[in-house]
């Protein structure tokens, strides 16, 4: 058998294991395995500017690609650099791989020079962690690391090595482990056929149903039957923020995001609904608004992986614990065994009031039937996404950070396909978008990857202008910039009667154009809405380069729908500054 | 409601923290808690109760599950149980209460396991409330120190807990 040091074997098993990147920042704890790499020279390795970015960075490319990122950082300041970026994988159950450098074992718990206890630091945000104690566990650890990341409900794993075992003289009979077994570790697969045939009855039943899809349709690789099924019953569907691009906008049937951004046709079918269909969705209170008075005449289908996010905040009616995939396959069988294709088609047409219903809505106050936003002598900001899904047609990876920019982008970018509206939604993490945009572009060097910010964001891992600039990466940064935090603003219009408390930067914004410049991108500035179509036009003709639009939009914008909280159902919303259903 | 929870545990370093974490990450509390190995050595069993509505103690089971290190659980009060907690007590005893606390140490079946000239050590074992009666008739001003092991469960019968 072949005889490995630590720190090769850290780097055969990530090669074994078929990883395309690692994103990381090097330093002391981990120089072995970096030696080792360098010498491997089989799997790029793309150094970011900061470690929260690596996170991001293979966050994005797991949420692109489905497969899990990995980020190589090292001990101390490393790791806990790295952590906001754990966090945010975490909420939004995105695979991932951290190996972190530790110091040296026997000088664990001393306080040694960049130590921190990684394990304890990263506890409550990771699906698991391991501190590996003998070099010879590195193969099954990195093994058990992949597995438990990637399986079951996704989500990061910490594999912290303590410097020593890594030592290039130590050697060590190497094989990566084909598979693994755990006996504390069995993600429920198929689920309980009883609660299916008592789903799909309910389903059968249902005279004002909608389904209600997240990102666990995503994660579980499921549009194409989420499709299927919303066809084959004709209801209508609605995504969660996380869900958008797994059920196609262009169909009649998509109602649009829901919750507190949410549509407006979108929340009113929710709450007047009978029958929910929940699928790999967690009920956040940035969907339900009041819990107490969430939907109150439907019964609720909920379909997860996860037992734990099935009754945590909503309680069920039918609760299916089960891969997306394996459930939605038995549930359609169910239906079709259930109906004969004369019953269906009767059936279907007992749906028509309820279309007829949402039709009103959509007529009323959709954000696609009618221009809903204010007139304006300036850019609108809703103006630059219509913008960028016309000229990008519908079709591109959309990153985003966090505020208005990132509602607007959800609200009025047009996803018709899965794993290419990329953002922060559980942590909302500001400062996701441009390093995300990376591991997205990184995956996809053909496709076009926009990242849509704000002032705010970008500004908070900008330095990674640099590593776009190392790696020529041609992102297209839509930067909406309304010279304010703009969503702190909006809640201080809202509910500070205007104090616009520390949400501004008082002229201190650079030029970003001749910021993105001196990396070697190019940068535009727009200012006038006759000159949008045209400047965007151009920024993506532009196929080798990074652009950067900064473009100027109407600082007093605000997002509309908007749920009334606290105490508010699905149906409490303003329709604009005015406006209240 | 009060609840016994008893969790299998691969003996790996950070399980308990795991487990420990998960309590005051989201809120749960503990009223007791024990730890110890088992027969197997790979694995050592948790015994924690804990007070919640159905509710929550649903999700505190789920939660528990989800952790990879947990192997088992039980919700030991969901069926016919066993519980037993052990104290130590230090009393100070003048010489005209040492009869009476004798009588109420037989009363309870507990044990004086250690005398000093104005000092008893008693053990005691049982549930929980037993050990709370115990301590309510000894009269507070004379417990100096007490020192409890936390519940420990199994479920009668032929239902086992096993990886
Ligand atoms: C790291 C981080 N800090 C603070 C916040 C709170 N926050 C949410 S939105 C927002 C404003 C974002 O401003 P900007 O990026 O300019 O976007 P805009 O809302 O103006 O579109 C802030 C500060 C956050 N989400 N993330």
């Amino acid at each position: 058998m072949e005889k490995l040091s630590g720190s090769e074997m850290v780097v055969r098993s990530l090669e074994d294991e078929g990883v395309e990147f690692i994103f990381g920042y090097p330093g002391g704890a981990v120089l072995h395995i970096y030696d080792a790499l360098f010498k491997s020279k089989k799997i790029p390795h793309i150094l970011v500017r900061h470690e929260q970015a690596a996170t991001h960075a293979a966050d994005g490319y797991a949420r692109a690609t489905g497969k899990p990122g990995v980020v190589l950082v090292t001990s101390g300041p490393g790791a806990t650099n790295a952590i906001t970026g754990v966090a945010t994988a975490y909420m939004d159950s995105i695979p991932m791989v951290v190996l972190s450098g530790q110091v040296a074992t026997h000088l664990i718990g001393e306080d040694a020079f960049q130590e921190t206890d990684m394990i304890g630091v990263s506890r409550p945000i990771v699906k698991h962690s391991f501190q590996v104690r003998h070099a010879e566990d590195i193969p099954i650890t990195i093994k058990k690391a992949f597995h438990i990341a990637s399986t079951g409900r996704p989500g990061p794993v910490v594999i912290d090595i303590p410097k020593d075992l890594t030592k290039p003289e130590d050697l060590f009979e190497y094989s990566y482990p084909k598979s693994v077994k755990m006996r504390s570790y069995s993600p429920a697969s198929r689920g309980h056929l009883g609660q299916i045939k008592k789903a799909s009855r309910l389903l059968l039943g249902a005279k004002r149903p909608v389904i209600y899809a997240g990102g666990g349709v995503i994660l579980g690789r499921s549009s194409d039957l989420l499709k299927e099924l919303a066809e084959y019953l004709n209801f209508p569907v609605t995504n969660t923020l996380m869900g958008l691009g797994s059920f196609p906008a262009s169909s009649a049937q998509f109602l649009g995001m829901l919750g507190m951004h949410g549509f407006y046709e979108a929340n009113m079918a929710m709450h007047n609904s009978d029958v929910i269909l929940a699928i790999g969705v967690r009920f956040d209170d940035r969907v339900t608004n009041s819990v107490d008075k969430f939907c109150p005449g439907a019964q609720i289908i909920h379909i997860d992986i996860d037992p734990a996010s099935i009754s945590k905040t909503v309680t069920a009616d039918v609760p299916i614990v089960g891969e997306v995939r394996t459930v939605l396959v038995e549930i359609l069988k169910q239906l079709k065994e259930e109906t004969d294709k004369n019953s269906c088609s009767a059936r279907k047409g007992s749906l028509d009031d309820w279309w007829h219903q949402i039709e009103m809505w959509r007529k009323e106050n959709g954000l696609w039937t009618d221009r809903r936003y204010p007139n304006s002598d300036q850019i609108m900001p809703q103006q630059v996404i219509e913008c960028l899904n016309r000229v990008t047609g519908s079709d591109a990876f959309v990153t985003s950070d966090v505020g208005q920019h990132q509602m607007f982008a959800a609200q009025y970018y047009r996803f018709d396909k899965a794993n290419r509206w990329i953002n922060s939604g559980g942590l909302g993490t500001m400062g996701f978008g441009l390093p995300a945009a990376m591991g997205v572009q990184l995956a996809f060097p053909n496709e076009i990857v926009v990242c849509v910010t704000g002032e705010g964001s970008i500004q908070m891992n900008i330095q990674e202008l640099s590593t776009c600039t190392q790696y020529n990466l041609p992102i297209k940064i839509v930067n909406l910039r309304n010279n304010y935090l703009g969503m702190v603003r909006q809640w201080q219009d809202m509910q500070y009667e205007g104090r616009h408390a520390m949400s501004t930067y008082e002229d201190s914004l650079p030029d970003f154009t001749k910021l993105v410049s001196s990396y070697g991108h190019v940068g535009f500035e727009i200012k006038e809405l006759s000159d949008l179509e045209d400047i965007m036009e151009e920024a993506f003709s532009i196929k080798d380069k990074l652009v950067f639009l900064d473009i100027f939009v109407d600082p007093a914008e605000h997002v509309y729908p908007m749920h009334v909280a606290p105490n508010g159902a699905m149906n409490d919303m303003w329709l604009s500054k005015s406006k209240r259903t | 409601m009060r609840r016994i929870v008893s969790v299998l545990l691969e003996n790996e370093p950070g399980a308990l923290s795991r487990v420990v974490g998960l309590f005051s990450q989201r809120g749960y509390n503990i009223e007791t808690l024990n730890v110890a190995p088992t027969e197997d050595p790979t694995l050592s069993r948790l015994t924690l109760t804990t007070i919640g509505d159905d509710k929550t103690i649903e999700q505190i089971t789920k939660q528990l599950n989800k952790l990879v290190d947990v192997v088992k659980l039980v919700d030991l009060t969901e069926g016919s149980h066993l519980e037993r907690d052990l104290m130590l007590v230090k009393i100070r005893t003048g010489a005209e209460q040492r009869e009476e606390i004798k009588r109420t140490v037989d009363i309870f079946r507990g044990q004086i396991v250690d005398v000093g000239p104005e000092i008893y050590i008693v053990q005691l074992v049982g549930t929980g409330d037993k050990l709370d009666s115990f301590i309510a008739a000894i009269g507070c001003s004379e417990v100096l120190e007490v020192a409890r092991s936390g519940v420990a469960g199994i479920s009668r019968g032929e239902k086992i807990l096993s990886a």
